[in-house]
């Protein structure tokens, strides 16, 4: 028997192992990423940095000299402290969120970029870990800047907050790989109007200026639910030093978001343009 | 005989109920330059598709150098060369990286990569144009960064998607020149085209294709010889009198075809056949002669014209 009667025989039936999913070469997704910032947007990218710095000048420091301090767990911390590690978390996301939604819609939907990439070589899951890899190193850079300014302003009350970097990381790495997902379903700017209307509430009332406390039981639950609390709560703990098990759980939650943006990217990417 | 590079056996592709594809058989040889010719929406891009291995059959077998697409997509992807009909070139880069990047997504080593651009500039004539935007390109020059970028990965079948749609007449010529120069060197050709004059100068053997079924098989000359006359008679007498002059020219030369604006008459000699229809009295408003071409085959195999 021939290779070409061996091909011939086995008739379509759409069955296909992880062999024509990933190729191993997210890297070049990944190259074309950084050519394509550095001779376009980088300006665009930089402006991300600043937001975050703003917010914690004026509501930390302006507003916080009105408050004084917050308790966290039972110990009470300054306000700027307080709110420093969630606008952390949520540099992450935006940053995060950004690159995986309003550029990965526009790739999808006008440029064709992706049409082009899987013509190649290059398998869906390659796509979505290259562009996902890309949307975390620039949440790893909004980070890293806000970090910084932290230190200086001697926010870090503990030397768990070293280990802030990569709870953000582990963050923007959520936050992208959903946010991939989603957008790969979305046709329509109105449809992508949906997620910035979910952004902002999340960003606004994940006890990101106040705690959890606050709410009755049941709003509690449903800001619990929600990624983005997870995501304040690991760093605020980690840059506060109030340590425990509980990090662990916020941990977890991220580790299955991005487990199921996956999924749900791949499978999306390859009924989208390997149909 | 060598071993055939593509090997399609009742292929079939139904988007729910319907039928894009609806049972192609064909075979292409190693170095042949073959052609799907039909008008829009009669399967040819979702055939390219099934054949680029990013689209799955429904039904019926596919060999593409040997490989079957459902399991060795990545494997047969790496050894073709893909021109789309839609440019897709990514703007968010420049000329030349545009051929970097893409070489990068068949993991091909960076020094390859970048000696294998420069020759493919200049292949492509746009060794001066390396640093350019891609939206300042005009489109005969982004067809051709497209082919260029096609080409990077030193490919054995190239397939192209109607590959001069759009462009005009200058760019057209340029586009062939360079496509002829790629069957010289040996490389498998496969192309869409509803143009019968790219197929004819093109194509070593085409497939004529409608309704995702194919009508006839053949190389250009041999369809011709089949399907139509030596010469074609183009007669005009004004719209409202085609029909009525029409009835007087049956049994004219060895079969008539009436369109809205003009009746075709095929004959092995278009002169003498204009002389007998002016003796008869009848005088058309314009003639012409000219030799049959595919549109002919096709418009006699199907009863419609290419392009609608």
């Amino acid at each position: 028997m021939t290779l070409v009667d061996h091909a011939l025989e086995h008739r379509g039936t759409g069955r296909r192992g992880v062999g024509a999913l990933y190729a191993g070469n997210s890297r070049a997704v990944m190259y074309r990423g950084w050519r394509a910032t550095r001779s376009t947007n980088w300006l665009v990218m930089l402006s991300g940095l600043f937001e975050p710095i703003f917010y914690l000048l004026s509501l930390g420091i302006g507003l916080g000299a009105l408050v004084g301090t917050v308790a966290v767990d039972g110990r009470e911390v300054p306000y700027a402290a307080f709110i420093a590690p969630a606008l952390l978390a949520v540099a992450a996301m935006n940053g995060a969120i950004y690159d995986s939604t309003w550029n990965v819609f526009f790739k999808i939907r006008f440029a064709k970029l992706y049409e082009g990439m899987l013509a190649t070589s290059l398998g869906p899951l390659d796509v979505a870990l290259g562009e996902i890899a890309l949307a975390l190193l620039r949440g790893a850079l909004y980070a890293g800047g806000f970090m910084l300014v932290m230190q200086v302003l001697g926010l870090n009350l503990s030397w768990w907050a070293v280990l802030a970097i990569p709870a953000v990381l582990l963050i923007a790495f959520g936050f992208a790989s959903i946010g991939m997902a989603i957008t790969s379903y979305l046709t329509t700017f109105q449809q992508m109007d949906w997620i910035n209307f979910v952004m902002l509430p999340m960003f606004l009332f994940s006890a990101t200026f106040y705690p959890l406390t606050v709410y009755p039981e049941p709003v509690q639950w449903l800001i619990q639910a929600l990624p983005l609390w997870h995501g304040v709560e690991l760093v605020r703990g980690l840059t506060t030093g109030v340590v425990g098990p509980e990090l662990l759980v916020h941990v977890a939650y991220y580790a299955a978001m991005i487990a199921v943006g996956l999924v749900f990217t791949t499978k999306r990417l390859r009924a989208l343009f390997l149909d | 005989m060598p071993q055939p590079v593509i090997v399609a056996r009742d292929l079939v592709k139904k988007y729910g109920e319907f039928a894009a594809v609806d049972g192609l058989s064909f075979e292409v040889a190693p170095g042949e330059s073959f052609g799907l010719l039909g008008p829009n929406g009669a399967g040819k891009s979702t055939t390219m598709r099934m054949i680029g291995a990013v689209s799955t059959r429904t039904a019926g077998g596919l060999s593409i150098l040997g490989l079957d697409p459902d399991r060795h997509g990545p494997d047969i992807r790496s050894q073709l060369g893909v021109v789309p009909q839609a440019d897709n070139l990514d703007t968010e880069l420049r000329v030349r990286e545009n051929l970097l990047v893409y070489g990068r997504y068949f993991g091909l080593p960076r020094r390859v990569v970048a000696e294998r651009a420069d020759e493919l500039l200049e292949f492509a004539q746009l060794s001066d144009r390396g640093q350019a935007k891609v939206d300042a390109l005009s489109g005969g020059m982004k067809r051709r960064l497209t082919i260029a970028r096609g080409l990077i990965n030193d490919p054995r079948i190239i397939l192209l998607d109607e590959p001069t749609t759009g462009l005009d007449p200058q760019a057209r010529h340029i586009l062939w020149d360079r496509l002829f120069r790629l069957k010289e060197q040996g490389k498998t050709l496969v192309l869409t085209t509803h143009y019968m004059d790219e197929a004819e100068q093109l194509c070593d053997r085409l497939v004529v294709v409608d309704h995702g079924r194919i009508m006839a098989e053949g190389s250009p000359a041999q369809l011709i010889r089949e399907y139509s006359s030596r010469e074609v008679l183009e007669l005009r007498f004004g719209s409202d009198r085609n029909e009525e002059v029409a009835r007087a020219l049956e049994g004219s030369g060895d079969r008539i075809e009436v369109l809205p604006d003009r009746i075709l008459v095929y004959t092995a000699d278009g002169e003498a056949e204009l002389e007998r229809i002016s003796a008869a009295g009848l005088h058309p408003i314009t003639s012409l002669v000219r030799r049959s071409s595919l549109e002919d085959v096709f418009l006699r195999l199907t009863g419609r014209s290419l392009i609608e």
